[in-house]
C-alpha cells in the first residue's frame, strides 16, 4: 500500500478577497476597521514624527534640543549611556562589571538551549559559582581588587543585580517552602502557608519600606547592613513566596508513584526529593520561573522609593541635570527606559512560551 | 508443614525508626529554632528602640499630625490626628482601587474580546496593546501618565475643554458636580420600578418556558421599560440632576469636582496596565471552551446570543474568575506605587510621612501590611467560595 501524503489544500486568495473576509465582512466589521484605521492614523504618524523626524540625534548639551518644534532629544541618552549602564561605578573598574556580564551570559545561553549538554553542571554553575564570582568581582575587597562601595552601584547593572539575586536566592527558599506546604507534618505545613500567604498579600513597596526602616531595628547594635543588602533581603523574602507557589505547581504535576517508587527503592525523603521529584518538577516550572523573573525584573524599578538607583532611577536622576534640562528630556528618557525593559521582557516571555510549548509537545515524559 | 508465624517486631514508640516520632521531633526543632530567632530579634528591637528613644505602642494615633494632605475624602486639617491620616490614606487607596478596578475590567474585557475578533486589524491592535503595556514596568507608566501627559497639559487659563463643562489642565481635571433636582426621586423610582418589573418578567418567562416550551422575550421588554419609564418621569417631573457649572475665575476654577493630576495618572496607569493582564485572562478563558461546545449548541438550535449566554460564558467564567481575582488584588497592591508620584494613598502618607515624623517603624509598617493582608484575605475567601460554588460537578 502506498501511503499518500497530500499537503493540505492551500487557498489562494487575492488581497481584495482577503480584505473583504477579514476587514469588511459585515457593516459592523467595516465600522470597526475604519475606527481602527483612524486610531492608527492618530497615533503612528505623531509617534514617528516625534521619535525620528523632529528628533535630535547629535549634540553636546541641551542647546541641541531647544528647537521650536522639537521631538525626542536622543543625545541625552547617548551622552549618559555609561551612567545608565553602570551607575556611578568608578570608570577604571567598569571592566569588572563587563566581565560579570560575560560570565553570566556564558552560563545562561547554554542553560536556555534545550539541546546543550551538562544541564546539571550548568545549573550548578549558575546557582553556585556565578553568584560568588559576581559578588567578588563587583564588590571587590579581600580578593585584591579595589573595593567598590554599593552606594556607587547603579543603572542597568543594579537592575540585573537585584533581579538575578532575587531569583537565584529565592529558588532554593521557594523549593523548601513548596515542600513544606505539601509536608505531612501539620506545623511545618502551617508555617509554610503563613509565610507564603503573608508575603503574597502585601505590596512590594511596603516590603522595601520594611527592609529599609524596620530591619535595622532588629539587628544588634554595631551590625549594619548597607542599603542594597537590606533591599536584596526584602526582595528575596518576597519573591520566595511567589517562587514557592510556582514550584508547588510543578510538584503537583509529578505523579505520586514517582515518590512511592523512590521510597520502595529505599531512598529517604530528602534523597527521593533531590534525585527524583525536584528535577522533574523543575523542568515543568521553567516557564513559571521565567514569568516570576519577568515580574521581578519589572519590579526592580521600585527600589527607587528606598533611594537606590536602578536603570530607571538613574535616568530619573540624570533628568535633574541642568545641562540637559529641556521640555523633551523626560519623555525621551522614559521612552528609552521603556524600550529597554520592553525588549528584555518581551524576549523573555517569548522564550517562556516556547518552553511551554515544548513541554506540552513532550507530553508526560 | 506449619509455617511458624513470625512475630512482627513491636513498633517502637519513641525510637528514631518511628516516622511519627521523628515528625514530632522535627516540628519541635523547627518551632524551637523559630521561637529563638523571634525572641532574639524582639529583644534586640526592644533594646534598640529604648536606646534610640523611640516610643512604642499605638498612642501616636491620637497625636496631631501637623501636615496637610492634598486630597482627602473626609474633613482633614493639620490639627487632625495620625489616626485621621490613616483613614484618609486608606480611603484614598480604596477610591483609586475601586475606580481603577472598574476601568480595568471594562478595558480588559473589551481588549480581550477584541483579540479574538474576526477583524484582523482589530485583533492585531489589541495584541499590540497587550504586549506593549504588560512588558513595561508599571512605575514607568505611572511617570509617563503623570509627567508626560497630565503635567504637560496647558495652564488653567488655557484649559482644554473636550466637552462643555469639562476642563483639563496641568492641575488636573475639573468636572461639573451634580446635585439633586426636583425630578430626582421620580426618576430613581421609575428606574427601580422598571428593574422590579424586569425581575418579575424573568421569573414568569422561565416558568412558562419550563412548562410549555414557549420562549418569552423578557429581556427586550425589560430594556424597553428601563428606557421608557424614566423618560416619562423626566418629561412629567423634570430633570433628576442639575450640574453645577464650572467657572474660570482668575487663575483657578470655581465649583465643580476637582480631580488632582496624581489621582488621574495613578488611576489611568493602574487601569490600563492591569487591563492588559485581564485581556489575556479573558482571551484564554474564552479559548478554553472547546469548539465542540459551540457546535453542539448550534446543533441544538440555540441562537448565537443563547450560545453565548448559556454555553460559552458560564464555562469560560470558571477559568477566568480565579486569575481575575488575583489581578484585582494586584491592582490594589500596586496602588501603593502612588508613593512615587505623590498621590496621598495609605503607603504614601501613613507608611511614608507618618513613619518619618514619629519614627515608629514597627507599628506603622505592621498596620499598613495588616490592611493589605485583610484585603487579600477577603479576596481569597471570595475565590474559595467561588471555586466551590462553580466547580464542575463530576459524576
Amino acid at each position: 500500500m502506498t501511503q499518500l501524503t497530500l499537503a493540505p489544500v492551500r487557498r489562494r486568495i487575492s488581497a481584495m478577497a482577503w480584505a473583504r473576509e477579514n476587514l469588511f465582512s459585515s457593516p459592523f466589521n467595516t465600522v470597526l476597521t475604519l475606527a481602527a484605521l483612524y486610531l492608527i492614523w492618530l497615533v503612528v504618524p505623531d509617534l514617528l514624527d516625534w521619535a525620528v523626524f523632529r528628533a535630535t540625534f547629535t549634540g553636546l548639551d541641551r542647546k541641541a534640543c531647544l528647537g521650536a518644534d522639537q521631538g525626542a532629544c536622543w543625545p541625552f541618552v547617548t551622552h549618559n549611556l555609561d551612567q545608565f549602564i553602570y551607575g556611578h561605578y568608578p570608570e577604571e573598574e567598569r571592566w569588572r562589571v563587563d566581565t560579570t556580564f560575560i560570565l553570566g551570559i556564558a552560563g545562561l545561553v547554554p542553560l536556555m538551549i534545550p539541546r546543550a549538554p551538562w544541564k546539571r553542571l550548568n545549573a550548578l554553575y549558575m546557582l553556585g559559582f556565578f553568584p560568588l564570582a559576581a559578588f567578588v568581582l563587583l564588590s571587590g575587597g579581600r580578593s585584591g581588587l579595589n573595593p567598590v562601595d554599593t552606594s556607587y552601584w547603579g543603572g542597568f547593572m543594579l537592575t540585573l543585580v537585584v533581579a538575578v539575586t532575587g531569583i537565584v536566592l529565592s529558588l532554593p527558599l521557594g523549593i523548601v517552602l513548596a515542600l513544606g506546604r505539601r509536608s505531612r507534618l501539620p506545623l511545618i505545613r502551617l508555617l509554610s502557608v503563613i509565610y507564603i500567604e503573608f508575603w503574597r498579600g502585601v505590596p512590594l513597596v511596603t516590603v522595601l519600606f520594611m527592609a529599609s526602616v524596620m530591619l535595622p531595628l532588629f539587628l544588634p547594635q554595631g551590625v549594619t547592613f548597607d542599603k542594597l543588602l537590606r533591599c536584596l533581603i526584602g526582595v528575596t523574602l518576597f519573591s520566595a513566596a511567589y517562587m514557592a507557589e510556582v514550584v508547588r505547581g510543578g510538584l503537583q504535576a509529578i505523579p505520586r508513584g514517582q515518590q512511592e517508587a523512590a521510597s520502595a527503592l529505599g531512598l529517604g525523603y530528602w534523597q527521593s526529593m533531590w534525585f527524583i521529584v525536584i528535577p522533574q518538577a523543575l523542568r515543568h516550572v521553567i516557564p513559571g520561573i521565567v514569568n516570576t523573573f519577568i515580574g521581578l525584573f519589572k519590579d526592580t524599578t521600585l527600589v527607587l522609593v528606598v533611594g537606590l538607583f536602578d536603570l530607571f532611577g538613574m535616568v530619573q536622576f540624570q533628568l535633574s541635570d541642568a545641562r540637559w534640562s529641556t521640555p523633551q528630556t523626560p519623555t525621551t528618557g522614559y521612552a528609552f527606559v521603556a524600550f529597554v525593559f520592553w525588549v528584555c521582557c518581551f524576549g523573555m516571555s517569548r522564550y517562556s512560551m516556547s518552553v511551554e510549548k515544548r513541554l506540552k509537545q513532550g507530553g508526560s515524559k | 508443614m506449619v509455617m511458624k508465624e513470625q512475630k512482627a517486631p513491636r513498633p517502637v514508640m519513641f525510637g528514631w525508626s518511628n516516622p511519627k516520632f521523628r515528625g514530632v521531633i522535627y516540628q519541635l526543632l523547627v518551632v524551637l529554632c523559630l521561637g529563638a530567632v523571634i525572641w532574639v530579634m524582639a529583644a534586640t528591637a526592644v533594646e534598640n528602640l529604648h536606646r534610640l528613644g523611640i516610643a512604642s505602642g499605638f498612642g501616636f494615633l491620637n497625636q496631631p499630625s501637623g501636615f496637610s494632605i492634598i486630597m482627602s475624602l473626609i474633613p482633614y486639617s493639620e490639627q487632625s490626628t495620625y489616626g485621621d491620616v490613616f483613614i484618609v490614606g486608606l480611603l484614598n487607596t480604596l477610591l483609586v482601587a475601586v475606580i481603577g478596578i472598574v476601568l480595568a475590567l471594562i478595558i480588559g474585557f473589551t481588549v480581550g474580546i477584541a483579540r479574538l475578533s474576526g477583524n484582523w486589524l482589530v485583533a492585531r491592535l489589541a495584541a499590540i496593546y497587550v504586549e506593549t503595556l504588560r512588558n513595561i514596568p508599571l512605575l514607568l507608566q505611572l511617570f509617563f501618565w503623570y509627567i508626560g501627559v497630565l503635567r504637560a497639559m496647558p495652564k488653567p487659563a488655557a484649559s482644554l475643554e473636550p466637552l462643555p463643562g469639562f476642563f483639563i489642565n496641568n492641575r488636573g481635571i475639573v468636572l461639573p458636580s451634580p446635585y439633586e433636582a426636583s425630578g430626582f426621586w421620580w426618576f430613581s423610582g421609575a428606574i427601580v420600578l422598571a428593574l422590579l418589573i424586569g425581575a418579575g418578567l424573568r421569573i414568569v418567562a422561565h416558568r412558562r418556558q419550563k412548562e410549555t416550551g414557549q420562549v418569552f422575550l423578557w429581556i427586550r421588554i425589560s430594556v424597553l421599560l428601563l428606557i421608557v419609564l424614566p423618560l416619562i418621569a423626566f418629561v412629567l417631573k423634570g430633570a433628576p440632576l442639575h450640574f453645577e457649572l464650572v467657572v474660570l475665575s482668575g487663575l483657578n476654577f470655581k465649583g465643580g469636582v476637582h480631580l488632582i493630576p496624581e489621582f488621574v495618572a495613578l488611576t489611568l496607569g493602574l487601569a490600563t496596565y492591569t487591563a492588559s493582564f485581564i485581556a489575556e485572562i479573558v482571551r484564554s478563558g474564552i479559548e478554553s471552551v472547546a469548539r465542540g461546545q459551540r457546535e453542539a449548541a448550534q446543533a441544538l438550535g440555540l441562537t448565537k446570543s443563547q450560545t453565548l449566554r448559556h454555553v460559552i460564558v458560564p464555562q469560560s467564567m470558571r477559568v477566568i474568575i480565579p486569575p481575575l481575582t488575583s489581578q484585582i488584588l494586584n491592582l490594589m497592591k500596586n496602588s501603593s506605587l502612588a508613593v512615587a508620584i505623590g498621590y496621598p494613598d495609605l503607603v504614601s502618607v501613613f507608611a511614608g510621612t507618618v513613619l518619618n515624623q514619629t519614627g515608629q517603624a514597627v507599628e506603622v509598617i505592621a498596620i499598613t501590611m495588616a490592611v493589605y493582608l485583610v484585603l487579600s484575605l477577603i479576596a481569597s475567601s471570595f475565590m474559595g467560595w467561588f471555586n466551590t460554588r462553580y466547580a464542575i460537578v463530576e459524576r
